[in-house]
């Protein structure tokens, strides 16, 4: 059965198009049919991540008012044959959308891939509530830091009071993806610890994504990080939170500040 | 919120509690004034066994019933003679009648219009301000003289007597159980009774409950607990760490409160028209 899970944070620029391009090729590198969905209409970024920008011609909003076909819209990777994109478009604004029209597009997605998952845009509003309002379950991204917990504590609301599921008195499946990480920081006690933000939101841990050049590598090429170099430690953790999504009991390793105290030391003999 | 629902107390208060204790009379000279503006239930001494925390002054910015014990004062005929005495009075002790609420009550005096207008003039003139004038025939009332109180009923307040009259009894405090967190940007507002939360408060999310509320988890966020007037309401928390704490409109924001009382357990109440904190550690 189909699984559609969307990928929000409230807070803009804290990972959510980053983790939806990792987790959607996860999954799919696991042999699992997945679409990413870009909702961010207007400012259009997971068709650059996932390195298929010059091959969108329609998008989302082509689809969703019946310009065109869906199967003409999808955006097959080059990498993983099962791994589609439906791309944003960039030349609209979120208005363009309709919740109609979205949920025609939700419908048809599900009866063609197991995974389908959607790439929220920043903020509260109505961007960001149609890529939530059909999800199944949802992906918390947060950064640890209050401004970032905050908005996610507040998206986290509307989650249980907005999406669909929740309107009819369903229970919305929700995880906490810590993105950004980073360990040597969080050691010094400049960013709040795990368990604060565990405590903060209450919900289940899916997975910590230490803050990695790696990421903006992947993303110079175009390429989600988890294709990229699959042994770099935020591919590494993405790999292991896909496998949690889909059921499996992975142990969780909270990145440490070991190797971050070693990377000092050579740091300063080098310099 | 606030205003629209306290509105109605104020003359509520006005009307049925304006206190005499003190009357002045032109003989008598030599008592002791001790004047307050609490209500006697607050005098109680019960505050000495609770610890108290000094903070910075709590910010009020509301209306809410108020009793004062006002001065009456009482003139006695030959008008002019008395207002003589006052003057020895205020020679004596000038500024005494400064700021403290002062009614003019002739009972039983014969005073006529021109009577009235002269007295309430020589106070004004005396810089002497009045908030009304108590025994008077209510045919007297004009515009340019203080409102009439009449048996506790203020005359000018009579547009607003069928409002008090029409408010309603408050119903049974009826319990709100929440099995959830607030989360940030949520608003629980539940006028009827106590408000208890299974969970936290998010730091941007707020509670507000005519009566206590009670927090099984962290208040990072706003309580408002008596918001529709209730100063016995109180708050409590396993762990404190709010952005604000308001009692029937007195509030706390986190600036004020002691480093002493964060993360921990904690009972908010009101006393002395002011928020105090206590832990439970
Ligand atoms: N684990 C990480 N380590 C280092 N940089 C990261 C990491 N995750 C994301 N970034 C960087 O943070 C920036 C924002 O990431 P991304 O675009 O995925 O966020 P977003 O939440 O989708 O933003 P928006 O709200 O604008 O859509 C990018 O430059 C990305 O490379
Ligand atoms: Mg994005």
């Amino acid at each position: 059965m189909a699984e559609v899970m969307v990928v929000t944070s409230g807070k803009g620029g804290v990972g959510k198009t980053t983790s939806t391009a990792a987790l959607g090729a996860a999954l799919a590198q696991a042999g699992q049919n997945v679409a990413v969905v870009d909702f961010d209409v207007g400012l259009r970024n997971l068709d650059l991540i996932m390195g298929a920008e010059r091959r969108v011609v329609y998008d989302l909003i082509n689809v969703a008012n019946g310009e065109a076909r869906l199967n003409q819209a999808l955006i097959r990777d080059k990498r993983i044959d099962t791994l589609y994109l439906l791309p944003a478009s960039q030349t609209r604004d979120k208005d363009a959308l309709t919740e109609e029209g979205v949920k025609r597009v939700i419908d048809e997605l599900r009866g063609r891939f197991d995974w389908i998952i959607c790439d929220s845009p920043a903020g509260i509003e109505r961007g960001a509530q149609l890529a939530m309002r059909f999800a199944d379950l949802a992906v918390v991204i947060a950064n640890p830091e209050v401004s970032s917990v905050r908005d996610s504590d507040r998206i986290i609301g509307l989650l249980d009071a907005k999406t669909l599921r929740a309107e009819n008195g369903e229970t919305m499946e929700k995880h906490l993806l810590l993105t950004r990480y980073d360990a040597q920081r969080a050691g010094r006690g400049e960013m709040l610890s795990v368990e604060d933000v565990l405590e903060i939101l209450s919900i289940p841990l899916l997975g910590i994504i230490p803050e990695s050049d790696e990421v903006l590598r992947a993303s110079n090429v175009g390429s989600p990080v988890t294709l990229n170099n699959a042994q770099s430690a935020p591919a590494r953790a993405y790999l292991d939170a896909a496998k949690r999504l889909r059921g499996e009991d992975v142990p969780m390793i909270i990145p440490s500040q070991k190797k971050g105290l070693l990377d000092r030391l050579f740091a300063r003999r080098a310099a | 919120m606030k205003q629209a629902s306290a509105r109605p107390r104020l003359c509520g208060k006005l009307n049925g509690k304006l206190l005499k204790t003190y009357r002045i009379l032109s003989k008598i000279f030599g008592f002791k004034a001790s004047l307050t503006t609490r209500r006697p239930d607050w005098d109680t001494p019960s505050k000495a066994s609770q610890p108290v925390i000094q903070t910075p002054p709590t910010r009020a910015i509301r209306f809410r019933g108020r009793s004062f014990q006002a001065l009456a004062l009482c003139p006695e005929a030959p008008f002019d003679d008395w207002l003589k005495d006052v003057d020895a009075w205020l020679e004596r002790s000038p500024g005494f009648f400064g700021g403290k609420p002062l009614v003019l009550d002739v009972t039983g005096r014969e005073c006529n219009a021109e009577a009235l207008s002269h007295l309430v003039k020589a106070f004004a003139a005396r810089d002497i301000r009045l908030l009304g004038v108590e025994g008077a025939d209510a045919a007297l009332a004009r515009a340019e003289l203080p409102p009439f109180l009449s048996a506790g009923k203020a005359a000018n307040f009579i547009d607003m007597a069928p409002v008090v009259a029409a408010a309603p009894e408050p119903p049974a405090p009826q319990g709100l159980i929440i099995e959830a967190p607030v989360r940030s940007g949520q608003s629980i507002v539940h006028p009827e009774g106590d408000v208890t939360i299974i969970g936290s408060i998010g730091s941007g999310a707020e509670v507000i409950a005519g009566g206590s509320i009670h927090v099984y988890g962290a208040l990072r966020g706003r309580a408002l607990a008596g918001a529709y007037g209730n100063p016995r309401a109180r708050i409590f928390c396993r762990k404190l760490e709010c952005e604000l704490l308001a009692i029937d409109g007195l509030y706390k924001v986190a600036d004020e409160i002691d480093a002493e009382w964060r993360k921990k357990p904690a009972m908010a109440w009101l006393e002395n028209d002011s928020v105090k904190i206590k832990s439970f550690d």
